[in-house]
């Protein structure tokens, strides 16, 4: 199973996937070899303990050492936001968060896990957030590559995802941003100073609704290189306490950054803000500009649905939206263009403030898609999460650049490849040879037909010569021979019908060994020609002609020829 | 220095760092000419030149691919990638390469204040070296000693490594796949695994079975193996790791007690981090928490801060602080409290801070060069002072005589978590390789201990061993490869089977090679013959004969083949019996059949449709091999 999301729109049961449709009914762990999680974001991981502590999965479940790490903090806050704030119940526990993490197997970058005797997984970079993975999978020579969220230009903070040419079967890969072909990083980045720049020049407040990890820190370096350049004076806070928590995280992952990073993290952290300090509640009725960056990302719930409420109102602020939105969240409905919410109570919310999207999430556009596709070579490719709309079109783009067959199915539809394996056998070393060394040969252009016998044993294929086969069987060979009379008008003595014989084959059978025999017979390789009287017509010699069965089309070829009579000797 | 080369399969040379390469005794010490004699030995005085890999006996040119052990095993690196004509691929873990590129960074930094301009070449002449004394004398290989490389060269060898992770899969040629495995010993060292699909060869260099800080050793994957290539045994394989970090805090906290200063000669990066662990867990206790502790290496912050982020690289303990999120090493907490200080040199802020007693650690550990030199003339004359030596690299007597006499206090407690020969014999009964080849001198006892038969390689069979310079067949034997038949030959296959769960198929195809790789393709369709415009030649209808048929087996049994003939149409047929088998004749076709066990010979006139008729009747009752 690949990633175990939850629907931020949803309060209900329709917020976790039914897992009914695997199982129909029984255990998930009868039906499941793993689960494997491509990143931490809750779309992709929210459903995680609910489905193995709630449901029941027993199994192995893959992810990156920093998903395995930030994960469990990231269902936590989301539960607390459920349970606590909202008071739902019906809901994972904490303990059962815990239980849940045990089972994680941490999978290293490019490393082969062995998930049983068939199955097996590799990681690949992906971008998008820290320690986001596309996954191989792969059992025979048969493979998929499931992309989860990726990247493929890198950002501030993160390297661009990458894969080598595996061509797999199937590439299974996320369509967010199907139509839009971004343009270049620096613009998006100088529109978004500019933004915030104005909105905070005019005494406004600005709210940036993140997630805690991942899109947050890349704006924080650059609000924060930003306001040292320009010497600003106006706060910038960061909700919660996981600031610094997840800024550790990036410290001691930061072999999961970028190139830049990483080479100077000894002189220099990137992750220690001067100019960003941690966020009160209290903080919201302050006078005067302010820039806050509030969780969740998509204004579905607290801390930074809290502030758009407080400041939604005032046409002197901003929200800038840096991240996609999921229909049915406020997010989603405020860039849709609605401004008039319907809250809780049946309270309308009139937003007054101006609301900005900005792409800064960092999924790969079409560009960056086909770029993929380019890299992995897939025999088919699979288009999810994304707007059926705009997949559409990605869909027709793709068959037509790449020739290869794209689906987009909906939820719950079944979507089947077909796929020819070849077969991969264990051929005799000796078999081989010398059938390379034929290869050698100078006519080697014309293709030559290896013969071998297929030993099938039960899972275990070898192909080797005949005799060796006959000879492991312990089997006898049955010789099969074919001996031919060819009736020649020859008057002349037996000797001299077979030297005229012998030079006839010669003159045309450049190419084989043609031998005249002390004995009085002819050879054509392993091909024996006798002359005998006849023994009612003088007048006629009979020849046997002579061959086994692995001879059989040059014999055959021989007996036709010497039917149509010898040429006239030369006078 | 030692390498290993496997030669498998005409195309794939591969070249192993087996131990470190060390800097040779003969140099340091001050006088006009070039030896010098000290406290009765001789030395050379010299800017400090290094042993290389044997290079005489590979062209490096030839050589594709080479697989770095640890970080110990690649310091000879530059001279291999910058000046050998040597163009292939080198592969290395993250660690290794980082921890790597600190350790050659340090050492040219050691190298570049080294003030002697001059490399002495004088006592290198071979009627000149067999006068001096031992170990001059028996110094190998001088004429290609060689002086330090720069730091560009570093740049330049560092940049052609590729990185690769634990449990990779790396396919060289199409020929082979390596794959490099946790080796238990320092971050990111690795054993090798080379093999083809039915051949596997381990290299096992530089592994450990304790528990200290690096991933424990993976053991598992190297089941199965034809050979086990063993090397970088403990060079101390009757010490025990753990008494002697016992005794190295125990002598540490005397000597400070009595106010004496500790100097830990140390490479920056590997066991110093468990003897920081170790010390923080000690200092309280033992009354220490007011000495400060001094690291010292141009090198020495990166080191403390690279060690933090390889958090996968890392034994399972510490990777799950990081999951905290907490540092995995403590001494993040000794410098944070101040109790462990680190400096690029003595100079600088160092001159300001330094306090006495204290506990330096610095290199380097042979004692030729590094700030070591100036904290052995510094605190030499003191016994109060004590000078504890923990790498196992160098013999601590041969680095100290050129300082002698000496006053200070030599404690030696070498600490060296690679395998013993305990370690070993396990190792071996829990991966059972076919064969092992090691060393020559690991399949005797050391020279110095003859007595101690428990100090060699004892397995079953006999280890192969090898000297210097010597070419040794692996022992074994390649019968398979792998080939590919395609999906649309596979379906074209008609198994049989020939006995209880074994099946049969012929297979004739035509044989595709490319990079390696072997596919089988169905055999091209008849030719359609072309329209008889073109003369036709007698020569275009010759068969091929190297298109080969299939064996046959089996038995014809004579009823059966009758009743088959008679219900083709054949009549009039009579059947003799001879003294082997059957002869069946077909009196109206003029055709003779004689049947045996194993032989049938069809004897006819030259119809050739006639023939192909009986032919195929009698293949009715044979398998095709």
């Amino acid at each position: 199973m690949l990633d175990c999301g939850m629907h931020m729109g949803f309060n209900d049961d329709r917020r976790f996937p039914d897992f009914s449709y695997i199982t129909q009914n029984g255990r998930l762990t009868d039906f499941l070899d793993c689960v494997i999680i491509s990143h931490f974001h809750l779309d992709h991981c929210g459903a995680l303990p609910y489905f193995s502590e709630m449901v029941g999965y027993d199994g192995p479940i893959y992810m990156t050492p920093p998903t395995q790490a930030i994960c469990p903090i990231l269902l936590e806050d989301y539960r607390k936001i459920a349970v606590d704030k909202k008071g739902e119940a019906n809901f994972f526990t904490s303990q059962m968060i815990k239980d849940c993490m045990k089972k994680v197997v941490a999978v290293h970058l490019h490393q082969t896990v062995q998930v049983d005797d068939e199955l097996e997984i590799k990681a690949y970079y992906a971008g998008h957030v820290l320690g986001a993975a596309m996954f191989q999978i792969k059992v025979g020579s048969e493979s998929v590559v499931y992309t989860g969220d990726y990247n493929m230009t890198p950002d501030r903070h993160l390297g661009a995802a990458w894969i080598d040419r595996c061509r797999p079967n199937l590439l299974i890969t996320e369509s967010t941003y199907a139509t839009t072909i971004r343009d270049s990083k620096r613009c998006r980045e100088r529109d978004f100073l500019k933004k915030v720049h104005e909105t905070v020049e005019r005494g406004g407040k600005v709210l940036i609704p993140v997630f805690a990890l991942g899109r947050a820190q890349e704006l924080c370096i650059l609000l924060e290189t930003f306001w040292e350049r320009m010497n600003l004076k106006a706060p910038i806070y960061f909700s919660t306490g996981l600031t610094e928590k997840a800024n550790h995280y990036y410290k001691l992952f930061i072999t999961w950054t970028n190139q830049k990073i990483r080479k100077t993290f000894v002189q220099r952290n990137m992750f220690e803000f001067k100019h960003i300090k941690a966020f009160d509640r209290a903080f919201a009725d302050n006078p005067g500009p302010m820039v806050v960056f509030a969780t969740p990302g998509m204004l579905h719930a607290g801390q930074s649905l809290q502030i758009f409420r407080k400041w939604a109102g005032n046409e002197k602020n901003m929200v800038i939206m840096p991240g996609y939105c999921v229909q049915g969240t406020v997010g989603h409905k405020i860039l849709s263009g609605q401004r008039k919410l319907e809250m809780e109570g049946r309270q309308v919310l009139e937003v007054k403030m101006q609301v900005e999207y900005m792409s800064f999430s960092a999924h790969a556009d079409a560009k960056g898609i086909m770029q993929l596709i380019g890299q992995a070579e897939p025999e088919h490719v699979l288009l999810v999460h994304g707007e059926a709309k705009k997949m559409e079109f990605l869909k027709q783009k793709i068959e037509q650049e790449f020739r290869v067959n794209c689906y987009m199915p909906a939820n719950g539809e079944t979507v089947t490849l077909p796929t020819s394996p070849s077969i991969p056998v264990g051929i005799s070393l000796g078999l081989l040879k010398r059938e390379m060394a034929q290869g050698l040969l100078p006519d080697a252009k014309k293709p030559r037909l290896l013969q071998g016998t297929l030993i099938m044993k039960d899972s275990n294929f070898r192909l080797v010569s005949s005799e060796q086969a006959l000879k492991e069987l312990g089997l006898a060979e049955h010789q099969l021979r074919f001996t031919c009379r060819v009736h020649l008008h020859d008057a002349r003595k037996e000797q001299e019908t077979v030297m005229r014989v012998y030079s006839h084959l010669k003159s045309i059978l450049k190419d084989h060994c043609v031998q005249h025999l002390p004995d009085g017979s002819v050879t054509v390789e392993s091909i024996l020609i006798q002359a005998a009287a006849h023994s009612e017509d003088p007048g006629t010699k009979v020849l046997l002609v002579s061959w086994t069965y692995q001879d059989e089309e040059l014999g055959s070829y021989l007996t036709s020829l010497l039917k149509k009579g010898l040429p006239q000797a030369p006078s | 220095m030692q390498c290993t080369q496997i030669q498998i399969n005409h195309h794939y040379v591969g070249l192993w760092f087996g131990h470190d390469f060390h800097p040779q005794f003969p140099s340091f010490a001050a006088c006009s000419k070039e030896l010098k004699e000290c406290s009765g030995h001789v030395f050379v005085d010299s800017v400090p030149e290094f042993c290389l890999p044997e290079t005489e006996l590979i062209d490096l040119s030839t050589v594709d691919v080479i697989l770095i052990s640890n970080y110990h095993c690649m310091m000879a690196l530059p001279y291999i990638t910058e000046h050998t004509g040597f163009t292939g691929t080198v592969y290395a873990t993250e660690p290794t390469l980082q921890i790597g590129r600190l350790l050659m960074e340090e050492l040219v930094n050691f190298i570049e204040r080294v003030p002697k301009a001059q490399s002495a070449s004088f006592w290198k002449n071979k009627d000149v070296q067999r006068l001096l004394p031992s170990p001059l004398k028996d110094a190998v290989e001088v004429s290609t000693w060689r002086r330090c490389y720069s730091m560009q060269e570093v740049n330049s060898a560092l940049s052609k490594i590729q990185l690769v992770g634990y449990s990779q899969k790396i396919e060289l040629f199409g020929a082979v796949q390596v794959t490099p495995l946790s080796s238990g010993y320092a971050l990111g060292s690795s054993n090798w695994v080379i093999q083809s699909h039915y051949e596997k060869v381990s290299y096992v260099s530089g592994s450990s079975l304790l528990t200290t800080h690096p991933q424990p050793m993976d053991q598992a994957s190297l089941k199965n193996s034809d050979v086990l290539i063993l090397t970088g045994l403990t060079q101390i394989p009757t010490a025990n790791p753990d008494g002697m970090v016992g005794e190295f805090c125990s002598n540490l906290a005397l000597t400070v007690r009595n106010g004496g200063n500790v100097l830990v000669p140390c490479y920056p990066s590997g066991v110093i981090y468990d003897l920081l662990e170790c010390l923080y867990q000690y200092i309280d206790s033992a009354g220490l928490s007011n000495v400060p502790f001094y690291f010292i290496s141009p090198v020495a912050n990166s080191s403390l801060e690279f060690s933090q982020i390889f958090a996968e690289w890392l034994c399972h303990n510490k990777q799950t602080k990081v999951y905290l999120p907490e540092p995995p090493f403590p001494h993040a907490e000794l410098i944070q409290t101040n109790k462990l200080k680190h400096y690029p040199s003595i100079h600088g802020d160092f001159s300001n801070d330094f306090r006495q007693p204290c506990v330096v650690f610095t290199g380097h550990p042979s004692l030729r060069f590094g700030d070591v030199v100036h904290f052995l003339e510094l605190w030499g004359k003191s016994s109060l002072n004590t000078v504890i030596f923990t790498e196992p690299d160098f013999s601590y007597l041969e680095a100290l005589a050129p300082y002698q006499p000496l006053a200070m206090k030599c404690i030696y407690c070498p600490i060296d978590t690679r395998l013993n020969f305990i370690q070993v014999s396990n190792l071996l009964k829990e991966v059972q390789p076919l064969h092992v080849v090691c060393p020559e001198q690991y399949t005797q006892p050391p020279p110095t201990q003859s007595h101690r038969m428990d100090l060699m390689i004892d397995c079953q069979p006999p280890a192969m061993s090898y000297h210097r310079a010597e070419v040794l067949a692996l022992p074994f034997k390649r019968r398979y490869e792998k080939i590919e038949i395609m999906p649309e030959l596979a379906d074209s296959l008609v198994p049989i089977e020939i006995k209880p769960g074994i099946s049969l198929a012929t297979v004739s195809a035509v044989l595709h090679t490319k990079d390696n790789k072997h596919v089988l393709q169905p055999p091209p369709r008849p030719t359609q013959p072309t329209s008889g415009k073109k003369r036709k030649r007698v020569s275009d209808d010759i068969p091929d004969c190297k298109v080969l048929k299939p064996l046959l087996s089996g038995s014809i049994p004579v009823e059966q083949f009758v009743q088959t003939l008679e219900k083709h149409g054949f009549s009039d047929i009579k059947v003799e019996d001879t003294a082997k088998g059957h002869i069946v004749l077909l009196q109206e076709a003029e055709t003779l059949i004689q049947i045996e066990e194993d032989s049938t010979h069809i004897i006819c006139d030259s119809d050739e449709m006639l023939r192909v008729r009986l032919r195929d009747l009698v293949l009715k009752f044979l398998q095709k091999f």
